[in-house]
């Protein structure tokens, strides 16, 4: 475990997330939450979780943005919040 | 007063970063579950807590000068051969002095490995959360569907008795 990588991709998860929830476009804030978990999965390979890191990099990041990517794209893209 | 800031800092803040992180990550979460008006949104955030729960344990297993949890190939050759050892002797030999004996020389550091359990427990959560993720974005499809928007207040008008439809 290095703390500096640790402390900086921490920051950046904090700062996707809020950024995921804020954007209106549902599309853009299903890409930045692919982001965000491609973030969390390199946080895990840092951890030393890497079964945890490559579950999540197929699993997480991959299955569950392009369903939501899908869903989006079936039925709309706009959001009031 | 500056001293007892440092060393709230230096003692609290940076040792324990990751928990720190993780409470905030899932109150975030949760505020967006609670708050948001989008039925993706809320999914975002549900997704989100999700993580946060799953940063909590993965944090748990973690020490500081611990490498990844698999033996290396060169004591994995001597399991091996130990195992092979063990096969030709017979079972009278392979008494309890002689597994002190060997324990004594093959033994694993636990200090050098980073803790797996928590890791296979939360394997699972993962594709659970995954499960849960597909099954609630398919229901805001039919949702979709049937009401023509994703934003909860307008479904909850159209549901009232006297709204639209």
């Amino acid at each position: 475990m290095i703390w500096q990588f640790d402390i900086i991709i921490l920051i950046f998860l904090v700062v996707t997330a809020v950024i995921a929830l804020r954007v209106k476009d549902l599309l853009g804030a299903s890409m930045i939450f692919g982001i965000y978990s491609f973030l969390i999965c390199l946080l895990w390979a840092e951890m030393g979780a890497v079964d945890v890191a490559f579950t999540e990099a197929a699993v997480g990041a991959g299955v569950s943005t392009v369903i939501m990517i899908a869903t989006v794209f079936s039925t709309t893209r706009r959001s009031k919040d | 007063m500056d001293i007892i800031i440092a060393s709230f800092i230096e003692e609290v803040i940076v040792p324990k970063f990751n928990y720190w992180i993780y409470v905030i990550l899932m109150m975030i979460g949760l505020f967006a579950m609670i708050t948001k008006n989008n039925l993706i949104k809320k999914l975002i955030g549900m997704a989100i807590f999700q993580t946060a729960i799953i940063l909590l344990y993965v944090s748990v297993g973690v020490k500081s000068e611990a490498n990844i949890p698999i033996i290396s190939h060169h004591g994995h050759q001597e399991h091996v051969e130990n195992a092979q050892d063990e096969k030709h002797s017979s079972k009278l030999e392979v008494s309890t002095d002689d597994k002190s004996d060997k324990s004594d020389h093959h033994a694993i550091d636990k200090d050098k490995f980073a803790n797996p359990l928590p890791h296979v427990l939360m394997l699972t959560a993962i594709v659970v959360g995954v499960s849960t993720l597909g099954l609630a974005l398919a229901i805001s499809q039919k949702v979709h569907g049937s009401f023509g928007t994703l934003e909860e207040d307008e479904i909850l008008d159209q549901l009232k008795p006297g709204g639209h439809d």
